[in-house]
């Protein structure tokens, strides 16, 4: 069955089921859903941009689909096993840069081997191939009541990381000296970042896939550096064009049975034209 | 007591010694200038002693409760990164706006909280970054190349700030160039590094010693001479360091040729 078709009739069952609970409940769980994650992707976005880690979002995240394989074949949460493997995956990256390994190239054979290996993996477990793209571009309009809990738990879990760690992260990602004779530590740093984003990919993966949860990482963040001042302003920007694409992006899905994952990922590239455009005239 | 000791100090990269045996004291209230060619340890020297980097062998001892303030030599905020000078200073802790304001009128800043980091010149920057090391109230202050970048009046200016804040404040000053003259007008005591202590003393001392002259390859006159002129033109007669004494006086003991 073609992928659009299938996916409408998926549709049409989600929303016979829902028609007995109440009307356009899906939606509403959906559009939680994406604003639940825009909370954490906005200040974390923020973070993967200047500190470069945009790569490193994408090896992450990639990782996502070995970790959708490990869960399935151990009958482990999905949940669960994306994020044991993100966590292996961005530790990995963080020692490897921690001993001055070449990132570029290193990241660039991590990320896309982590996919390929996710790709051959998941082809093995019986049954999946066929929901291969639910977790390639996401599902966002299925995401149930357990989802929304799981979605919710984990973006204000990196929301508070961030918070409780604000300073120290920002200071460390201005100058790692200047950190340390502050008395920091800025390899706890790196760390507590690499936790949230590992976090963010277990999150983001039900939403808008393996393939796109770094664009939504960096896409609302790089939106948000033309309007912002200082390094609050810019993660409450991105957390606000984050939310605002995934409710567009939603609302296309839903009416042109567009992929949703991708859907909200065009909507935040068109924001962030939007806002490079009027900050170009504006100045001008 | 010492604000800051080190003892027989090494520190390696890859096996290799870049410094190695290096001992010092930095005591209250004094400037002190770390001098050596490039490659010689200097950088290294500091985050060795701000504990940045391991130590192969020896010690580094602080004074209890040490506060302590830290200009990086090279500090660029990437341009993805919104920074107002006023959010900067509050890094990583949180500051007043009448101690912002105080701090950024003190390195001759006033007003300049609301503008970006990215958008200062490089004197502007420096001295914002000294400002925010002010903010601590240091007992000691270091800087590791704060002029590099600055054109001679902004480097001259950039040491005459520093010589202020240090008869206001009674911070102890330890910095590290690989420029000879100003930095030797502005020293109460001058350390001369190659991967090891080659000498130290006052700056006539060591701009003397013969272990000084041949790492810089200068000839009997050249440094000395170049020293004398810069000091006739930016040293103030009356400075006197916190123990009351002239630091460092080099109109004795030598004239010009």
């Amino acid at each position: 069955m073609p992928m659009a078709a299938r996916r409408r009739t998926r549709i049409m069952d989600i929303i016979m089921l829902d028609n007995l609970l109440g009307l356009d409940d899906f939606l509403v769980r959906a559009a939680l859903a994406g604003l639940g994650l825009a909370l954490a992707t906005g200040p974390l976005g923020s973070f993967v941009v200047w500190r470069r880690m945009a790569y490193f979002g994408d090896a992450t995240s990639h990782a996502a689909i070995l970790g959708v394989a490990l869960a399935l074949a151990l009958q482990l949460p999905i949940g669960v096993g994306t994020l044991l493997v993100a966590l292996a995956m961005a530790g990995t990256v963080s020692t490897l840069a921690a001993r001055g390994w070449a990132m570029d190239t290193t990241l660039g054979v991590l990320a896309h081997s982590a996919l390929a290996f996710g790709l051959v993996a998941i082809s093995y477990v019986p049954g999946v191939r066929a929901d291969l793209s639910t977790y390639l571009f996401g599902d966002i309009l299925a995401v149930s009541k357990a989802d929304l809990g799981f979605i919710w738990a984990g973006s204000l879990g990196v929301v508070a990381l961030l918070v409780w760690r604000w300073q120290a992260l920002l200071t460390a990602t201005l100058n790692e000296d200047l950190a340390h004779a502050s008395g920091l530590n800025p390899d706890r740093e790196r760390l507590v970042l690499t936790l949230a984003l590992a976090l963010v990919v277990a999150v983001a993966l039900k939403i808008v896939g393996a393939l796109l949860i770094a664009a939504m990482l960096i896409i609302p963040a790089a939106a948000a550096r033309g309007l912002a001042r200082t390094p609050e302003s810019m993660a409450a920007y991105a957390t606000g064009f984050g939310g605002l694409a995934c409710l567009v992006g939603l609302r296309l899905s839903l009416w042109q049975d567009t992929p949703a994952g991708p859907s909200i990922v065009s909507a935040a590239a068109v924001i962030f034209a939007l806002v490079a455009v009027f900050g170009r005239i504006r100045r001008a | 007591m010492s604000l800051l000791a080190a003892q027989n100090i090494t520190v390696r990269f890859g096996g290799e010694a870049v410094l190695s045996d290096v001992s010092l004291a930095i005591e209250p209230g004094e400037i002190v200038t770390i001098l050596g060619p490039n490659g010689s340890g200097k950088s290294t020297l500091l985050r060795a002693l701000l504990g940045i980097l391991p130590l192969a062998a020896g010690v580094v001892t602080r004074a209890a409760g040490l506060r302590l303030g830290y200009v990086p030599q090279k500090l660029s905020i990437d341009r993805s990164m919104p920074m107002t000078v006023r959010r900067f200073l509050s890094l990583p802790v949180r500051v007043g706006d009448v101690e912002a304001t105080l701090a950024l009128a003190r390195v001759g800043l006033p007003g300049l909280e609301q503008r970006q980091m990215a958008g200062l010149s490089g004197g502007q920057f420096q001295r914002v970054l000294l400002a925010r090391a002010l903010l601590s109230a240091p007992q000691l202050l270091i800087l590791d190349e704060p002029t590099q970048g600055l054109d001679q009046p902004g480097e001259a200016g950039f040491y005459r700030l520093i010589e202020e804040v240090r008869r206001e404040t009674g911070a102890a000053i330890l910095m590290v160039s690989h420029d000879l003259h100003v930095v030797m007008a502005a020293s109460d005591r001058v350390i001369c590094l190659n991967g090891h202590i080659c000498c130290q003393g006052s700056p006539v001392v060591v701009s003397n010693a013969p272990e000084y002259r041949a790492l810089f390859g200068l000839g009997s006159q050249g440094a000395l001479a170049l020293y004398q002129h810069r000091h006739d033109h930016s040293h103030e007669p009356d400075l006197v360091d916190a123990h009351g004494r002239a630091p460092s006086d080099p109109h004795h003991g030598h004239n010009h040729a």
